[in-house]
């Protein structure tokens, strides 16, 4: 397909659904007000690791107003996202494991007399030892957090081999060893988690809920109340911002099906900003120690990774979370023999999961800094040296992943060009410096989180006569702009106008499936299946048309809301009569498209985690200026350049970018998920620092510099027209970006993020005092790491497959489970 | 049930009579009460500006105002910003420049922003960081905001007066 073509895709234009968003009329789930409506509140534990001995909501029933009291003895069945972690109960029946954990829940006529019965409810704990750092997970076997994983407090271990690293360190010049850490964040969207259960007049159950995987919800929910699916209907609201805070299942939204059920009454819960923080599901703290070898032109000789993750209380997507710390390390430059080892610890904390960049972003970041020491050291320029070893299109990386069309080397030239780095780059004054890094990201994962063969996405069209057409998507709009790509792509092949679509999605009675707004998957695999369904539909009109005019259907053009001879425009219809000719002749008109991304070449076990129908590329160049009194950051400006394939809509495009860039900013300077002791006083509980938003800073309208978006478009054979993901990869160059800046600015290495100005100020004693000019972890603890899976790389004459025998799975729960154990996001 | 308070405001131009559990702040009145969801709430302690609508022609954050404050006063939500069908220059440009993406926290930054250009016709780019420094939005990066109340200013935003008198029939938005 060429650009001349094109009447609508690459264009700026308002979004689909941009004059609701502007007249406050996008209903969000709390925007539900039904007739009849219950409130339901959570009673969170106030400990952070114990048994509870007894637990009496007797006296909350007997409050005023309180229609129904539930605990944990109301839930026999335990759910997770994942097959291989299905570690969590609507109420937790026995065991609590961190402050926040929901224990029982009351549902009252309004939110303040739940609210006053929560505190009637009793409950004793008895506790047990806290775990508040991997160090500690990793020191007791016992007690255990959870009696499912690979050991004692350790969640998953895994230990991946492709090829043979420490022959490659053998045959390096220089052997680099590093240790960092990144800490833990959240995804902070504005909106607080709300749903609304209700049983529909037909008996039936309605969830409508602010989350960003109704599929994945509505399976919880079946097997959670152990109902049949089929009677089951969940509504994904549009999501007041995601990020990944609203892919998983959450105990409030099974709780109040609950209750609806029970009350037949519709039952609605909006979570407070401090619950918000206690589902959390965010970044996950990891420390890494990252050896790489390298010869004197730079040339990668092998790597080896090693990440510990600090994953809070619950599995969550934590096994793919652990896997993605070390799966896309090889998609931008050429690594020849790459060992990776990671281990995801349970402490007692809220658990962490998928935040934009899903595990990515920890990894990257030890890896750009490290690259950028490494090019110190063998003094070469930091751009030079990556355009050097950037990975080439259409090759298969160490560990399997197909890399198809990559932009990499020219985002490089862009940002280089852009913010005149080669006169800049370590030539400012003191206190300015620039700072490069690259990344790379899936557009969409390649294996669904269930093992199963059927599509990924779905799309339904239904052609009216009016000229009309809806368009059913399963895929959930949370800001993205996904109902635009959606409606974009129909209206692009059909030649209509955006607005003469119905969008309907995210409603699993209504809708096709599709899986979810996560790993960046939206766009190619919904876009891909409304152009099939829009393609076919345009086969039916055609016949009409051809049949009408006498004109070979291979020469009809579908553009403004007609259907005309290419080599007589004034010959045609219009698109309504269009509609009328197809319908007289294969009566009313509907058509069906789906997506099911390739098969992924790597057949090892923990393989799941990586492979996509293509990737993303992104490099940026951030600009800082450091106060060395006062350690002050200012970031003034960051140039980036983004491989999208084609942009559909360049102004949604671009602000998916800049948005990246903004929370990458915030993950780098400021935002971190700290948690503190308790006096021993006041029982010594593990408690979040600051669940509010006043003290969890984040970037607002002052903090932000000018950001300079460029985007790369080499549209790419498996996306939609030609389209990549943008959504997430333009985070991950950021943060590594602003740590080599403040590294040209000032001379200090700050290893971990966030990068305060305390850290800073640190930094610089220690410089003075003659010790290292950095400051981050020296220590990396030791780890139980299971016998390493070997797996030879594709130039080794390895085929995807492991060549010594799988480790013992474990045994618990994936055990039972008969899906495979690595699984996606 | 708690004794209600009662009180009458004039919301968006319109008089309105409500009753209501006196503890409720303005916020939970609009969205409650009055079903105008069009506010929105993101921490219910002033923190990220979600909720912010003007009172009396200055901006507040709705869920720090008790409503029994707002006796005889006049209220402009997201909801009054659209007159006689035709949306305010500031949604036009927003929702044409990419200004709103989940748009849950749109409706705060049209009224802060109503609020800036009500006071300030022409403000520059410092001016506007300043007036919206209040409002969290974690979607944007807040640049496509800026670039957006520009727009509107050069479209003639500072001079649209949003409480106007009798609504002429057949006037469609542009």
């Amino acid at each position: 397909m060429n650009d001349t073509k094109l009447h609508l895709i690459g264009k700026p234009r308002r979004r689909v659904d941009g004059r609701a968003k502007v007249t406050g009329q996008t209903k969000f789930a709390d925007d539900i007000m039904l007739p009849r409506m219950l409130h339901c509140k959570l009673l969170r534990s106030s400990v952070p690791h114990a048994r509870i001995v007894r637990i009496d909501a007797t006296r909350a029933l007997a409050h005023p107003g309180v229609h129904l009291a539930l605990t944990g003895k109301d839930f026999k069945v335990p759910y997770g996202i994942l097959p291989v972690s299905q570690d969590e109960y609507p109420l937790e029946p026995t065991h609590v494991r961190f402050v926040g954990d929901p224990v029982a829940a009351v549902i009252a006529r309004d939110e303040l007399t739940a609210f006053e019965a929560l505190d009637l409810i009793e409950v004793e704990y008895e506790p047990l030892r806290t775990f508040s750092t991997p160090e500690e997970s990793l020191e007791h076997e016992d007690p255990r957090i959870h009696e499912y994983g690979n050991q004692g407090n350790i969640h998953k271990a895994v230990s991946l081999g492709f090829g043979d690293v420490e022959k490659a360190f053998a045959g390096a010049d220089e052997v680099f060893e590093d240790t960092f850490f990144y800490q833990g964040n959240t995804h902070l969207a504005i909106e607080q988690h709300a749903a609304v259960a209700a049983k529909d007049p037909d008996g039936k159950l309605v969830l409508w809920s602010s989350t960003q995987v109704p599929h994945y919800v509505h399976r919880a929910l079946a097997r959670a109340l152990e109902m049949r699916a089929a009677h089951i209907r969940v509504v994904a609201m549009p999501n007041g911002g995601g990020f990944g805070g609203k892919c998983d299942p959450f105990n409030h939204e099974i709780v109040v099906c609950k209750a609806a059920l029970l009350l037949d009454r519709p039952v609605k819960i909006c979570l407070t900003r401090e619950e918000v923080f206690y589902c959390h599901r965010g970044r996950h703290p990891v420390l890494m120690r990252f050896k790489t070898g390298v010869k004197r032109d730079g040339t990668i000789t092998g790597v080896h990774l090693k990440t510990v993750l600090d994953g809070g209380a619950y599995g969550s997507y934590g096994v793919v979370s652990t896997f993605y710390t070390g799966a896309l390390q090889t998609l931008t430059y050429h690594i020849p023999t790459y060992k990776f080892e990671g281990c995801r610890v349970f402490t007692n904390k809220p658990p962490c999961g998928p935040k934009r960049g899903h595990g990515t972003p920890q990894g990257r970041f030890g890896q750009e800094v490290q690259l950028d020491k490494i090019a110190e050291k063998l003094a070469i320029d930091p751009a030079e040296l990556r355009l050097r070893i950037v990975e080439k299109p259409d090759t298969l990386t160490a560990n399997y992943l197909q890399v198809s069309t990559t932009g990499l080397a020219e985002c490089i030239r862009r940002v280089v060009a852009a913010s005149d780095w080669r006169n800049r780059f370590r030539k400012l004054p003191r206190g300015r410096g620039l700072g490069l890094a690259c990344s790379s990201y899936m557009s969409g994962a390649g294996l669904p989180i269930y093992y199963n063969e059927m599509p990924h996405s779905g799309v339904q069209l239904k052609l009216d006569r009016s000229g009309g057409v809806a368009a059913f998507c399963g895929a959930t709009e949370i800001g993205q702009g996904s109902d635009d790509v959606l409606v974009g792509c129909v209206a692009e092949i059909l030649g209509i106008d955006p607005m003469d679509i119905r969008s309907v999605t995210g409603d699993t009675d209504l809708t096709p499936v599709d899986l979810g707004s996560y790993s960046s998957r939206v766009t190619l695999m919904m876009g891909n299946a409304a152009i099939q369904a829009a393609e076919r539909a345009r086969e039916f009109l055609a016949e009409g048309v051809s049949r009408k005019l006498e004109v070979p259907k291979g020469r009809l053009v579908f553009a403004e809301r007609r259907v005309f001879d290419a080599e007589d425009p004034a010959k045609g219809v219009s698109f309504s009569e269009a509609v009328c000719l197809a319908e007289a002749i294969f009566g009313t008109l509907g058509t069906t498209g789906s997506y099911t991304p390739p098969k992924a070449v790597a057949r090892f076990k923990g393989s799941g985690a990586g492979p996509s129908p293509t990737y993303s590329y992104s490099a940026a160049v951030v600009e800082v200026e450091v106060n060395a009194s006062t350690g002050w950051i200012q970031v003034t400006r960051v140039w980036i350049a983004h491989d999208i394939g084609r942009a559909l809509n360049p102004t949604l495009a671009r602000g998916q970018v800049e948005g990246s860039v903004y929370m990458g900013l915030g993950e780098a300077l400021m935002e971190e998920q700290e948690f503190r002791r308790l006096p021993k006083r006041l029982s010594h509980a593990l408690v979040h620092k600051f669940p509010s938003i006043l003290e969890y800073k984040s970037p607002t309208a002052l903090d932000m510099p000018e950001v300079i978006t460029e985007l790369v478009e080499h549209p790419d054979p498996s996306g939609p027209f030609g389209a990549k993901e943008v959504g997430q990869g333009p985070l991950l160059p950021v943060m590594p970006a602003v740590a080599n800046a403040v590294y040209d600015a000032i001379g200090v290495r700050i290893d971990e993020v966030p990068i305060t100005p305390e850290k800073i100020i640190k930094a610089l004693e220690a410089k003075a005092a003659g010790k290292p000019a950095r400051y981050g972890p020296a220590h990396f603890p030791d780890v139980p790491w299971p016998e390493t899976l070997q797996v030879p790389p594709p130039w080794e004459g390895g085929d995807g497959k492991a060549i010594n025998a799988p480790p013992r799975p474990s045994k618990e729960l994936a055990r039972k489970s008969h899906a495979p154990e690595v699984v996606q996001s | 049930m708690t004794e209600q308070a009662h009180i009458t405001l004039k919301v968006n131009n319109e008089p309105v009579e409500v009753s209501f559990a006196p503890y409720k702040t303005l916020l939970e009145v609009l969205r409650e009460d009055l079903n105008l969801c069009g506010t929105k709430h993101g921490c219910e302690l002033g923190e990220c500006g979600a909720c912010a609508v003007l009172l009396d022609d200055l901006p507040v954050l709705s869920c720090l105002v008790l409503a029994v404050e707002c006796d005889g006063r006049r209220v402009t939500t997201i909801e009054g910003l659209v007159t006689d069908g035709r949306l305010h220059p500031l949604q036009e440009a927003f929702a044409d420049l990419g200004a709103a993406q989940c748009g849950y926290c749109t409706p705060g930054f049209l009224i802060t922003a109503k609020a800036l250009l009500d006071e300030h016709s022409h403000p520059t780019r410092d001016q506007i960081r300043e007036a919206l420094a209040g409002n969290l939005c974690r979607c944007t990066g807040y640049q496509q905001i800026f670039e957006a109340v520009e727009a509107a200013i050069q479209s003639g935003a500072a001079g649209v007066e949003v409480e106007r008198g009798p609504r002429s029939a057949g006037q469609e938005e542009a």
